[in-house]
């Protein structure tokens, strides 16, 4: 590993950020280019939630009262499009632009110029995605997986959406390629991979994720747009192609996607457990292969989404069985997790609650998921609310809550101030309780046949729908807390220690609260 | 810009390229979807798209250069635009990999099913008349009409020659790069620019013969959607590539690059590579097998 | 609306209940998967049961030792931090005991599956097409084939704002015009696609759905030995009317079943005309 001291080209100048405006948008530095994906992030995160509040209304009691069925398609796909393009993925992101370079002793991101446009492609990407809400034939409204042939009878909205899709897939795919140029190359001298933090190692794997499966979604919808416009039959059996093949592809992408979407979380958990339980991460090692395994498996589970289109018996056992294998690597980690905490000293503050809430959640999540697995019983759950139960415990308490902790851990070390304690404390309880109202009840939803996007539904369903949207409501309001706690803690607060945490460990923690511009201009020393 | 010698890994200030990409790709993109939705504006839209992502690549490549030749760039930073540039070749693997498996599963999946193999008895006796399987194939409606399937042995195999050989010039410049012979480095790039560029003009002249004379088509079902979009994708990547090396070439005649020091000479390289063994491919799971 | 609170809190506590592992005791209230009519549904509902339980014991230990920890390993009660981090022992038994776990779970399913995918020696065929957004059935061997849309009154309680209470209309959009009629204990095959989009037949008493692709015949099959009226809905969204296109199977005894077919055929309903009402309506 060579020098990892920074220089830039005006070093005779300041090296302090330009000013105004423009200083967002030219910057090359890793700690603005962070600040930016959180904050387009938590902005992002509150449209597609208020998408989320329009479908909960709609599914308050049966019978249509607020929207028709056409938007209320377009609100359950634009909804999850944008909370896992637009909400998690940046947030990921911009935590790894903030983080990586500080936990690693870097100066600052590979290739700082690259990570500006990865980015700035973003706010064009959903600014043209939203605009087809008011177009000729509304937004998208085949669901985010858009299938066709439903797909292909979208209105003028239809290329915009392939369009924006291809935006984001190019800034995922330069931020990833900056991750790993950073991480395998900025390393300060001693670093070793096996003394990585565990945050960076879950993202040097997800960056391999993103870049191995976000050109292959392109293609898929390349071919989407193709299918429309230029007359080729990919998709359709009178020319040969099949409806079929478009999901095979679209899940050779979407299922390593959802690792993409909970890695990083599993490593920000593994950064937060420790601390507070004052006591080394248990198993060190194993995590990293467990998480290796994990992102190896996901290539090859695919077709689980598919059980009911009609596949050979063996193809079904194939990927039933790899899919279930995917309980045993993810089960090490929380049973590390749980002996990280085991005999610690352990103190709890909303970081940790945050943590303590996910391993909970997100393993009950795990475990729908692996009930999903069960090719036969998924003939029974798939495209129900059992699904949607699934996977909103996985993304919702899964990596949102571990975003939150993790904004809740790091915020003093980025801002310099304490946030309030209380509020945040207050914050976690009201997420937890009413996201468990809001999702846990869906469970009971899908097994008793209560189909996936519909916006209206028969009268067996209205108890828990109504308890589900009341839970929905009272969740989306204590996201605002969040918002107050996250500005007031930017605008001022008690000065934050440069530990900030007792049981802190790792190389953020020893630059100041806020750190300097450019964090490690001379590498540090790792032992 | 001072021209000092520098030993620390250069951070650039910040840049205003980024933004104006964003914009170009935004118009450029925005501008096809209108015109694919039949607006009169599109067109025009898009080509102005493509001018302004056409003056950041400009822009943004000449700063790089500059800085370059300036000497900004250490080993570390070389080493991040390897990475950088590896990782960004793997990608496009994978996108290559969407449609080699479009094809892949066409052939080995959904022909045959409709042909009756596996668990598709009744989709071929009920819903295709007892269609027989077969490829190439427009499909169990004969999408697209009758067409003619094109040879391997004709102008693809000669472009594999041709493609080739490029591959072999390339290496051939490198090593004068490397003995620091500029005018072998000149000539190894020039011949593979004038291979590259003959090799576009031959696709386009197959193509021309497709469309015109053998009814092979986009709309040729699923044999004309592979066949086209695989070979007008590659070809798409040729262009580019010659486009670079032409870049190069230039750059090459004007003194850039040393034989320790020759990045950008490299990551077009491995670029052309790349593109030769996609052809590979192409030629013996689309032309020949 | 209408509903009253202490049903609420009934299905409430209840709903607690199962999260703490009572799971079968609570089925009848619509809580659980749906036990069905036919011998696969019942193996997929043990089935369901068997992992489920499962995972409710490995979440007893583990959030058992995760909740001990927390209460015993606090700063607060003086708990002094052990410093060790690593046991090659536990970690591997750790792996093992999931892994096989896995494979008790994957036997039986694996069986489940085989038994629900083989379609071999039916009794009769139907073919089932999925339309936007309606179903359409052809008995194969009967030349008796027919449309099947959501009933009248189910779609007009459905109109935006249509000031009908859905409570009021009887088995509110689970209701068609004409129901799909099997005879009980014939082993019926279903030859299942699509004219348009995708769209997925599912009837959870019969304990399986079965997706309909344009272009491509999957095949499904059930025996019903209890006459009956079950009833199912679309499970994959076709567009705006997915929630709109349900599925009503009324298995009858075979006497009956003749009868019905006897009639259809009397009233020589074929599709041709509904057809031209089809293509006019798209
Ligand atoms: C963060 C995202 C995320 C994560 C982590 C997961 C994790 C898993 N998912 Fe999920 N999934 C989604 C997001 C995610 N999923 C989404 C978005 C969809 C729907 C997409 C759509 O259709 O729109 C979906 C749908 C989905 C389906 C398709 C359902 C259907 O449509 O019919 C299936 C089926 O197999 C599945 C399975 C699994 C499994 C087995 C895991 C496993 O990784 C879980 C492993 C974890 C555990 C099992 C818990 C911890 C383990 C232990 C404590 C060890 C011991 C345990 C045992 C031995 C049992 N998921
Ligand atoms: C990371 C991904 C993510 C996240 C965070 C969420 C968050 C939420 N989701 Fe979403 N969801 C998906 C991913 C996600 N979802 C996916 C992939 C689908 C499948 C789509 C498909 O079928 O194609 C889906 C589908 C989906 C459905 C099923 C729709 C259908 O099938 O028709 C529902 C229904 O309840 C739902 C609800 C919610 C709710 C209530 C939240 C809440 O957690 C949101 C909370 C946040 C806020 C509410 C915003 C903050 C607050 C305000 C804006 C203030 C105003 C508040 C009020 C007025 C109360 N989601
Ligand atoms: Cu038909 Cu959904
Ligand atoms: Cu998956």
């Amino acid at each position: 590993m060579s020098e990892a001291t920074t220089h830039d080209a005006h070093d005779h100048h300041d090296h302090g950020p330009a000013k105004g405006l423009m200083r967002w948008v030219t910057t090359t530095n890793h700690k603005d280019i962070g600040t930016l994906y959180l904050l387009f992030s938590l902005l992002m995160f509150f449209i597609g939630g208020a998408m989320a509040m329009v479908i909960r209304a709609e599914l308050f009691e049966p019978g249509m009262q607020v929207v028709n069925p056409h938007f209320f398609n377009q609100m359950t796909t634009n909804h999850a499009l944008i909370m896992i393009f637009g909400a998690v993925m940046p947030a990921f992101v911009g935590l790894a632009n903030w983080l990586i370079p500080m936990m690693i002793g870097a100066p600052d991101m590979a290739l700082p110029r690259m990570n500006n446009w990865s980015f700035w492609i973003l706010p064009f990407a959903f600014t043209m995605m939203l605009s087809t809400i008011f177009m000729d034939g509304g937004a998208p409204a085949a669901g985010w997986t858009i299938y066709p042939p439903l797909v292909l009878q979208t209105g003028d909205a239809f290329p915009f959406m392939i369009f924006a899709i291809h935006m984001m897939g190019i800034s995922s795919v330069m931020g990833a390629i900056n991750v790993i140029a950073t991480i395998l190359n900025m390393r300060a001298p001693g670093m070793t991979l096996m003394k990585m933090p565990l945050f960076v190692w879950t993202w040097l794997i997800t960056a391999y994720l993103l870049i191995a499966v976000m050109p292959v979604l392109a293609g898929a919808v390349t071919m989407l747009l193709t299918d429309k416009y230029f007359g080729t039959s990919f998709f359709t059996a009178a020319g040969g192609g099949d409806p079929v093949m478009y999901q095979h592809i679209f899940w050779f992408f979407g299922h390593p996607e959802v690792y993409i979407l909970i890695l990083p979380a599993f490593g920000i958990v593994s950064q937060i457990i420790p601390t507070f339980a004052r006591k080394p991460l248990f198993g060190y090692s194993s995590m990293v292969y467990a998480s290796a395994s994990i992102a190896f498996l996901s290539f090859i589970v695919w077709a689980h989404h598919m059980f009911t289109v009609g596949m050979p018996v063996a193809g079904e056992l194939f990927f039933m069985y790899a899919t279930m294998l995917i309980a045993v690597p993810t089960g090490v980690k929380v049973f590390n997790w749980v002996s990280t905490m085991w005999k610690g000293s352990m103190t709890f503050e909303t970081p940790m609650l945050f943590a303590l809430g996910f391993v909970v959640l997100f393993t009950i999540g795990g475990f729908s998921g692996l009930m999903l697995a069960i090719a036969p019983s998924d003939f029974q759950y798939h495209d129900t609310y059992f699904v949607v139960a699934h996977f909103h415990y996985v993304l919702v308490t899964g990596a949102i809550f571990a975003i939150m902790g993790a904004a809740y851990y790091w915020l003093p070390k980025w801002t310099g101030h304490m946030y309030n304690e209380t509020l945040g404390k207050w914050h976690f309880w009201l997420s937890t309780i009413t996201v468990n109202i809001l999702f846990f009840p869906q469970h009971f939803l899908g097994l008793a046949g209560m189909p996936r996007r519909i916006p209206d539904y028969s009268v067996q369903f209205a108890e828990f729908n109504m308890i589900s949207s009341i839970g929905g409501f009272a969740f989306g309001l204590s996201q605002l807390l969040f918002a107050y706690i996250v500005i007031s803690t930017i605008r001022g607060g008690a000065k934050a220690t440069d530990k900030v945490w007792d049981g802190a460990e790792g190389l953020e923690w020893t630059l100041s609260s806020p750190p300097p511009y450019h964090s490690f201009s001379e590498a540090p020393e790792v032992k | 810009m001072s021209a000092a010698t520098h030993d620390g890994y250069y951070v650039p200030h910040g840049s205003h390229w980024p933004i104006v990409g964003s914009i170009g790709l935004t118009t450029l993109l925005g501008g096809f979807a209108s015109m694919l939705n039949g607006s009169t504006m599109g067109g025009k839209l898009m080509i102005a798209g493509v001018v302004i992502v056409l003056i950041m690549m400009f822009g943004w490549f000449g700063t790089v250069i500059r800085e370059s030749e300036s000497g900004y760039y250490n080993e570390q930073v070389d080493k991040s635009f390897r990475w950088g540039m590896s990782w960004f070749i793997f990608s496009e693997v994978m996108f290559f990999a969407a449609f080699f498996g479009a094809l892949f599963y066409a052939r080995a999946f959904s022909i045959p099913w409709i042909g009756g193999e596996g668990n598709n008895l009744m989709t071929n006796l009920v819903l295709w008349n007892s269609w027989e399987a077969t490829w190439p194939t427009n499909g169990p409606a004969n999408v697209g009409g009758d067409y003619q399937v094109m040879g391997a042995w004709g102008l693809p195999a000669l472009n594999t020659l041709i493609l080739l050989t490029s591959g072999v010039t390339v290496t051939w410049a490198h090593w004068a790069l490397k003995k620091q012979n500029r005018s072998q480095l000149i000539l190894g790039l020039l011949a593979t620019v004038v291979l590259g560029f003959l090799f576009v003009g031959l696709q386009a002249v197959e193509y021309g013969h497709a469309y015109h004379e053998m009814n092979l088509t986009l709309e040729s079902g699923i044999y004309g959607s592979t066949f086209f979009m695989l070979t007008g994708f590659h070809g798409f990547h040729v262009t580019m590539g010659a486009t670079m090396l032409t870049v190069i070439l230039f750059r090459a005649m004007s003194g850039h690059f040393t034989p320790d020091r020759h990045f950008a000479f490299e990551a077009v390289a491995w670029y052309w590579h790349f593109v030769d063994v996609v052809w590979l491919g192409l030629f013996i799971f689309v032309y020949w097998l | 609306m209408s509903q009253n609170k202490s049903v609420w809190l009934h299905r409430a506590l209840l709903g607690g209940a199962m999260l703490l592992g009572a799971g079968g005791a609570v089925a009848e209230y619509g809580l659980n998967m749906t036990q069905g009519v036919t011998e696969v549904s019942g193996e997929v509902y043990r089935l369901h049961m068997l992992i489920f339980y499962i995972c409710c014991a490995i979440a007893v230990v583990v959030f058992g030792a995760m909740f001990y920890s927390i209460w015993k390993h606090r700063k607060s009660v003086g708990a002094q931090a052990a410093n060790f981090h690593e046991s090659t022992t536990v970690e591997i038994i750790w792996t093992i005991v999931p892994f096989a776990i896995l494979i008790s779970m994957a036997i039986p399913a694996t069986k489940a599956l085989i038994n629900l995918e083989d379609t071999s020696d039916p009794d009769m065929t139907i073919k089932v097409t999925g339309y936007q957004w309606m179903w359409h059935y052809d008995y194969a061997d009967e030349g008796v084939s027919f449309f099947s849309r959501l009933d009248e009154k189910s779609n007009a309680a459905r109109q935006m704002n249509s000031g009908i209470d859905p409570a009021s209309v009887e088995d509110y959009l689970l209701n068609v015009d004409n129901r799909l009629v099997l005879p009980a204990g014939k082993k019926v095959r279903f030859l299942i696609t699509a004219n348009d989009v995708i769209h997925s037949w599912w009837v959870p008493s019969l304990g399986w759905k079965k997706d309909a692709i344009p272009g491509y015949i999957n095949e499904a099959w059930t025996k019903v030995e209890q006459p009956g009226v079950y009833r199912g809905q679309c499970a994959e969204l076709c567009g705006k009317d997915h929630g709109f296109m349900p599925i009503v199977v009324e298995v009858m005894e075979q006497g009956a079943y003749d009868a019905w077919v006897a009639a259809q055929k009397a009233t020589a309903q074929n599709d041709s005309p509904v057809a031209t009402v089809v293509a006019a309506a798209n």
